[in-house]
């Protein structure tokens, strides 16, 4: 595999693992986080920091930054996940922009807007490709659960929801502390394959990159977030000259798919074995067609 | 010492509580929090940038102008992006996301065609500051304090005093019930949102004065956003309360704490006050009904 080719699966799978946090929090449990970047942010200076100060082993390092970053998931979710989504959507947009912020400023262990420069690039295929298909097999089974069916009840109607006894605030409360975990993962990968870090890598930009993954793909389907991560982060490296002009597709793209098929690509249908078989049958039932009535003149 | 700096914190405050009101006229109707209002805010102080240079414009038409194209830009974002979804009832998550991908095609768009560069508006006022006593008061700030007063009690007449005022104040109460009495939902919505984009024409032409114009601007209004949580999402005077305790907050911790930690502490108010009183300081909770 070229060098190039695998920079893309790189990052595809560290985009994939925060997209799959954002696709269960704002997707499945319907609460929208405009912030990413500052839990990729918190989970990626924790693991730098772990590594480079403490020299620990680089899995301490990820787990680290996973937990520093849930942890945090839990405290800002505390005062705003019982409020209106509004509330919620723009506390994380604040909070991402306070960690920015905070990372500048404590110059002393963060080295602040110039960043920590040469980490041990220790992020291997080896360890990413199966640690993100995992994820992908662990939500989509915990999505297929009761559990993933009641955050869809808090998502459709919360006040329903809470009518068939589902805890409202506790299904919010996890999904949030699941997408800390896999931001706070995903921050640490990505800061151990690039070997660098500033603050100015986890700004607006990077959130809003995230959620548009989440919102191609199908806001109600993992596998669809795993397709349109995978093909917004190779896009760009195709599509090089047009480079400029790829936020503002983003953005008409974004209010299009709104008012066209809010549900994004995929909806909420899966990609698997039985699905791609009946498109697989669907398609060739077609073309037999086709075939019948061009050269037989029977249809 | 803490006299001037109050005086500064109103007159920045000022400039967030155009924007607040803005945010929060839209929803109060809509019950949504439109994401893209600073990018309307944006354009209005490009519009205004380019009356001043390009044109030539003598200040009042250009003021004028931002203000116009200003409110016809916001109802023409409201037909493509929330109309659809407002016919079809969506939820409001989706309406949030659609504001957020008009929001990121405007900022890119005017990045791309117009270019990154900061612009400065010419001088149309003399900045010599005024002295009261110890106290000096910007000439730039007072003129901004002014016009702001002004459309913040035009806006207020407008809603309380007028017959259209009124069709605004049912709808936001229950628009199905008011359509249902003869009030045109389409109609209040674009004026509804023609207010909003054009006081957001006009705190873009102030913002631009004070400071200067910029492609990614708009993010500026995420503090007139916590302004209006501050104050409570939906009301009116809680935007501008919540305007001018952000601006003082704001020029305070930069005064007496760090000018690199002012950003810290308006977010850290807001959370503050989300936990203390839910709905903002002059916002009532609504409890969701089946």
């Amino acid at each position: 595999m070229s060098v190039y080719v695998q920079g893309i699966l790189f990052l595809s799978c560290i985009n994939l693992i925060a997209v799959l946090g954002l696709s269960l929090l704002t997707g499945f449990t319907g609460s929208f986080n405009f912030g990413q970047a500052g839990f990729l942010a918190i989970g990626a200076y924790a693991a730098t920091l772990m590594t480079v100060k403490v020299h620990a082993p680089f899995a301490v390092a990820l787990v680290t930054g996973m937990l520093a970053s849930g942890l945090v998931s839990i405290l800002l979710g505390y005062p705003t996940l019982r409020l209106k989504g509004d509330y919620f959507a723009i506390a994380t947009l604040g909070f991402a922009e306070a960690v920015r912020l905070l990372i500048e400023n404590l110059e002393k262990v963060t080295g602040g807007s110039r960043g920590i420069p040469s980490i041990p690039t220790k992020t291997s295929l080896g360890t990413l490709v199966p640690v993100t298909l995992a994820i992908v097999w662990v939500m989509r089974n915990y999505i297929a659960s009761r559990h993933g069916r009641n955050c869809v009840a808090v998502r459709e109607d919360e006040t329903a929801a809470q009518a068939i006894a589902v805890n409202v605030f506790r299904y919010k409360q996890i999904s949030f502390f699941v997408n800390g975990l896999l931001a706070g993962l995903s921050g640490g990968f990505m800061a151990h394959y690039v070997g660098f870090i500033q603050p100015s890598m986890f700004g607006i930009q990077k959130s809003t990159e995230l959620i548009v993954m989440v919102i191609f793909g199908g806001m109600h389907s993992i596998t669809g977030s795993v397709l349109s991560a995978v093909v917004l982060t190779s896009l760009p490296e195709v599509l090089r000259a047009a480079a400029a002009w790829r936020l503002v597709m983003y953005g008409a793209a974004v209010v299009f798919i709104m008012v066209v098929r809010p549900e994004g690509l995929l909806g909420s249908w899966e990609l698997n074995i039985r699905s791609i078989k009946a498109m697989y049958r669907g398609a060739s039932q077609f073309f037999r067609h086709l075939y019948l009535r061009a050269f037989h003149g029977t249809a | 010492m803490i006299w001037q700096e109050i005086i500064n914190g109103i007159s920045i405050g000022g400039v967030y509580a155009l924007i607040a009101v803005g945010y929060s006229l839209v929803y109060s109707v809509l019950n949504f929090s439109n994401f893209a209002h600073g990018e309307v805010l944006m354009i209005g102080a490009y519009i205004g940038f380019y009356a001043l240079t390009a044109l030539r414009f003598p200040f009042w038409l250009a003021i004028a102008l931002s203000i116009v194209l200003g409110g016809v830009v916001a109802i023409t974002l409201e037909k493509i992006g929330y109309r659809p979804l407002r016919l079809r009832k969506a939820p409001t998550l989706y309406f949030m996301i659609s504001a957020m991908g008009l929001s990121i095609f405007l900022q890119n768009f005017t990045l791309v065609t117009i270019g990154p560069n900061f612009r400065t508006y010419p001088e149309v006022f003399s900045f010599d500051p005024f002295e009261i006593g110890s106290l000096s008061i910007g000439s730039l700030d007072l003129i901004i304090f002014v016009t702001t007063a002004f459309c913040l009690g035009l806006l207020t007449w407008f809603i309380y005093k007028t017959k259209l005022g009124v069709a605004i104040q049912a709808a936001a109460y229950n628009m199905r019930v008011a359509s249902l009495m003869g009030i045109n939902p389409d109609l209040v919505v674009s004026i509804v949102f023609f207010m909003a984009g054009a006081s957001a024409g006009i705190a873009g032409v102030m913002f631009g004065m004070k400071y200067t114009v910029y492609p990614w601007m708009g993010s500026l209004t995420i503090k007139a956003f916590i302004a209006a949580v501050v104050g409570g999402l939906g009301s009116l005077p809680g935007a501008v309360l919540g305007a001018f305790i952000l601006g003082v907050t704001e020029t305070f911790a930069a005064a007496f704490v760090s000018s690199a930690f002012r950003d810290l502490f308006s977010f850290a108010l807001m959370i503050f006050i989300i936990i203390l009183r839910p709905g903002g300081l002059m916002g009532v909770v609504v409890k969701e009904k089946a």
